[in-house]
């Protein structure tokens, strides 16, 4: 345990200070060879920056770093990758044009007289993939057309072709279905196996639990706990030291089950929606009021049914009905007219405008509202924006920064306020927990179930079945492009669910559809 | 990498853009203070090139009088630019470009001045002028916003077919104009300053008012920084960048009747090149060719810039060839400028 001559990397004191933040305020960090070490820290805590400190983005203002027993300063991120520090960051850096095997040998290609040798090159990416026991995927094949898992292998192999010793992984399962996540561990422990050394960055404790042998917690910038046990620490004590508070319940309390809804008048009707090729005659209700959750697997349509929906899909069948009106299909315009927000999957790249003020994103889908005869009033947008952000607890709450400085949790907030901020009537919610840790996810939840028990309509789509079992009143269970269960959130466990949703062709599922609208719940 | 040693010097200035924005804000920090530093960097050029020109020519620069005319002469001359420059402006922060207006200036200037224009009055000119620029700058939106093509293609295309028809139209020969009306905008002046600089004055408030305190504006700068998220906002991003085309069409058409009243004369040879001056102008006041960013206020300096480097050269009798290699410099000099902001460059590492 105290060998030494084990510890890869060692980082003492360490500080990064920006303008008006202290992101990092006295790191430890500990990371033995073959080991995978957990960081757990809310959004803010200092995560990204502590990576960005390790892989030479950023050059740390004091402290100490040891890297294999020596003192190293990683001043740009080819120092770091010489030394042997490799991260996968959560946007994967892969060049889409290029193949496997180049994008693999990317930077450090393996030449003879400045010509690439690609047979060399393609043999290796062949053997890399192979150790990462994933041989089956073809070198050749652009990476562009590759789905989001075997991108991540591709990564991974990046990292064994510069013989990193030690991998950074930043939410590395966040991209993946459930099924992909037990792959992605026999990678790992594939290469903790040969001596490589893992820092594993997640919000998922079930993750943790599985894959980590120990934790390290970070809070405000600093070291709360060092090197706990990832097996036996329990989740409570995990979660105290990172919020410094025992969070109880996580899920807030719902209303009670015997509620009735006006089920003559529900919120949203959608009657046999479908989109060719993603998913076919999808009919659900939402009434004021409830929270209804969708799942299954990336791929079963689940997004597609909430982006159709909001009309941003052109549905090929069916009819979407808020209030007594029917919305036209394919246009988002109407549906936010008819008072439907979403906050979509991807917030960076769907939903933010980074470099705008953070009242600018807020009013997004609003400014027009506060102007007069087309001149906008940006004091009243403001105003109205932070007084929003403040009920969000938005951190920091200075509604002038760029978004892009805001951590992910607190950029979903601000997608969310843009919608509170119109006074939306139904919200459509696609993972919106999605890279948001657990203390802010605490958040979140109360935020969704506080709106609907103000009378907003909430649907919406995760991939974690115990965040829709908890937060929604109601379930609806999704498989490849069908509604295949719908029932009360109290009459199904989390196996029952995830049974449903894995279930492969032996099951008859034609079976299971035909008795789906018969679920209805109240 | 700089950028280890420099943020320290960025961080107090930052935090000084945002306290002195809270506080009290003036019209030139509206845009925020990023922009408004790179704003009083051009200014600083611009003062720059005058102490150059009083150095040079004291005769003109140290007397009042002889430098308040030379000075509307440069403003004259980038007048007609100038309004186009607002146009490609609002396109290039949308995240376009319009490589037609030099085109759509000569087209519109051939047709205003063809015989049976001519006859209807200069109304009809007028007219005739802004709604050929407005109609073809609708032709290049329609096709980006609805046909999905490139608007680098798009407005290629425009610019080939555009000159073409002009040359079609006119037959080639300059088509005189002596309407008193049409000439008396570059003749005439009022309190002392000559109409075209009011009509420059004039077009690049507006602009600044609708980019930076209207709907349209906001909507523009929307879809120049994300889209997507602009769409899923419920904003029509279609009929926008239609909007944005048609506006820098009329521009163009606002820009071919000063020209015409300038040379008294509509040809297809007008405006050559001006798509290439305007959006060097665009780009050296500080807006992104890939949108999401730029000012009124820094195109205006951009233009006149390059106006106050022509008017040394001319007024200290060099070479114009000379002058042209030297604009080549400073386009590639602001940018790269720009490019080692410590602060963008800082903020952009700070992400997440």
């Amino acid at each position: 345990m105290t060998i030494t001559d084990d510890i890869v990397l060692r980082l003492t004191d360490v500080v990064k200070t920006f303008p008006g933040v202290r992101a990092l305020d006295g790191v430890q960090l500990e990371v033995r060879a073959g080991e995978v070490h957990c960081l757990l820290g809310q959004n803010g805590a200092g995560k990204s920056t502590l990576i960005k400190v390790l892989s030479g983005a950023h050059t740390p203002d004091s402290g100490e770093i040891l890297w294999l027993g020596q003192p190293a300063a990683f001043n740009s991120p080819q120092t770091a990758m010489k030394a042997g520090i490799a991260t996968i960051y959560q946007e994967l850096d892969l060049v889409d044009g290029l193949s496997v095997a180049e994008n693999i040998y990317l930077g450090h290609e393996p030449h003879n007289a400045g010509f690439v040798a690609r047979r060399t090159m393609r043999r290796g990416a062949a053997e890399i993939l192979g150790r990462l026991g994933h041989a089956e995927i073809p070198v050749g094949r652009e990476v562009g057309k590759l789905p989001a898992a075997a991108k991540q292998i591709v990564s991974m192999g990046r990292a064994l072709s510069r013989e990193a010793r030690l991998l950074i992984m930043d939410e590395p399962s966040a991209v993946l279905a459930h099924d992909e996540v037990e792959n992605l561990f026999r990678m790992v422990r594939a290469l903790t196996a040969q001596g490589i050394a893992v820092i594993y960055i997640s919000h998922r404790m079930e993750e943790i639990r599985e894959i980590g042998d120990r934790v390290t917690v970070l809070k405000d910038g600093r070291t709360t706990a060092a090197n706990l046990d990832a097996k036996t620490t329990p989740t409570r004590e995990l979660v105290s030291r990172m919020t410094g508070r025992t969070i109880e319940y996580v899920f807030p309390e719902k209303p009670e089950t015997t509620q009735v809804y006006d089920k003559d008048a529900p919120l949203l009707q959608v009657e046999g929606l479908s989109l060719d090729g993603r998913f076919s005659d999808i009919s659900l209700t939402v009434h004021a009021g409830e929270i209804v959750g969708i799942t299954g697997l990336v791929g079963s349509g689940r997004s597609e049914v909430l982006e159709t929906i909001f009309g941003a899909r052109r549905a090929t069948a069916g009819t979407v009905v808020v209030g007594n009106k029917a919305l036209r299909r394919g246009s988002v315009n109407a549906a936010v007219k008819a008072g439907i927000g979403m906050a979509p999957e991807e917030r960076k790249s769907q939903a933010l405008l980074l470099g705008e003020p953070i009242y600018r994103n807020v009013t997004l889908a609003g400014f027009a509202r506060f102007a007069r005869v087309g001149f906008t009033d940006s004091g009243r947008e403001r105003v109205e924006a932070e007084k929003i952000t403040q009920g969000l607890d938005l951190r920091p709450n200075d509604v002038r920064r760029p978004v892009r400085t805001l951590s992910g949790g607190n950029q979903q907030k601000v997608v969310v306020g843009r919608w509170l901020l119109g006074g939306t009537k139904l919200l459509l919610l696609d993972e919106p927990t999605r890279g948001v840790d657990v203390g802010a996810r605490a958040e979140l939840y109360q935020v969704i179930r506080r709106l609907a028990d103000e009378g907003v309509g909430v649907l919406l789509v995760s991939s974690e079945v115990p965040e829709v079992l908890g937060l929604s009143d109601r379930v609806l269970v999704m498989r490849e492009g069908r509604l295949v269960r719908e029932a009360p959130a109290d009459e199904l466990d989390e196996d029952t669910v995830l049974d449903l949703v894995m279930a492969g062709s032996l099951l008859d599922g034609a079976d299971l559809a035909s008795t789906a609208p018969e679920g209805t719940a109240a | 990498m700089s950028t280890a040693t420099t943020p320290s010097a960025d961080p107090v200035e930052l935090s000084k853009g945002a306290a002195s924005s809270a506080a009290g804000q003036s019209w030139w920090q509206r845009d925020s203070a990023d922009s408004a530093k790179r704003n009083l960097a051009l200014i600083g050029v611009l003062v720059l090139l005058l102490v150059i020109g009083a150095w040079t020519r004291s005769d003109i620069f140290l007397d009042i009088d002889r430098l308040w005319s030379n000075e509307l002469t440069v403003l004259t001359q980038a007048s007609s630019i100038g309004v186009i420059v607002v146009g490609m402006t609002f396109v290039m922060i949308s995240g376009g470009i319009d490589l037609s207006v030099g085109a759509l200036l000569a087209l519109a200037s051939v047709w205003c001045t063809t015989v049976a224009t001519q006859d209807l009055g200069p109304a009809a000119m007028v007219f005739t002028a802004l709604a050929v620029g407005a109609i073809a700058g609708l032709v290049n939106g329609g096709l980006i916003a609805y046909g999905k093509l490139v608007p680098f293609i798009a407005t290629l295309a425009m610019m080939l077919s555009a000159r073409g028809l002009a040359q079609n139209i006119s037959g080639s020969h300059t088509q005189i104009t002596a309407d008193p009306f049409i000439k008396s905008l570059a003749g005439d002046r009022l309190f002392g300053v000559p109409y075209m600089v009011i009509i420059f004055v004039v077009v690049t408030a507006l602009g600044w008012v609708l980019l930076n305190r209207t709907t349209f504006g906001r909507r523009t700068i929307a879809i120049g920084g994300n889209a997507e998220a602009a769409r899923l906002a419920g904003i029509n991003v279609r009929l926008q960048t239609l909007l944005l085309y048609v506006l820098s069409g009329l521009c163009c058409g606002i820009a071919a009747l000063m020209v015409v009243s300038q040379t008294t004369s509509g040809s297809n040879t007008h405006g050559d090149l001006y798509e290439l001056s305007a959006i060097a102008a665009a780009i050296i006041g500080g807006t992104a060719l890939t949108g999401g960013r730029g000012t009124i206020v820094g195109s205006l300096l951009g233009v006149l810039i390059f106006t106050q480097i022509t008017n040394l050269f001319i007024v200290n009798n060099l070479q114009l060839d000379i002058q042209r290699i030297i604009n080549g410099g400073i386009i590639v000099a602001a940018v790269l400028i720009q490019q080692f902001r410590v602060g963008s460059f800082f903020r952009t590492r700070f992400n997440k």
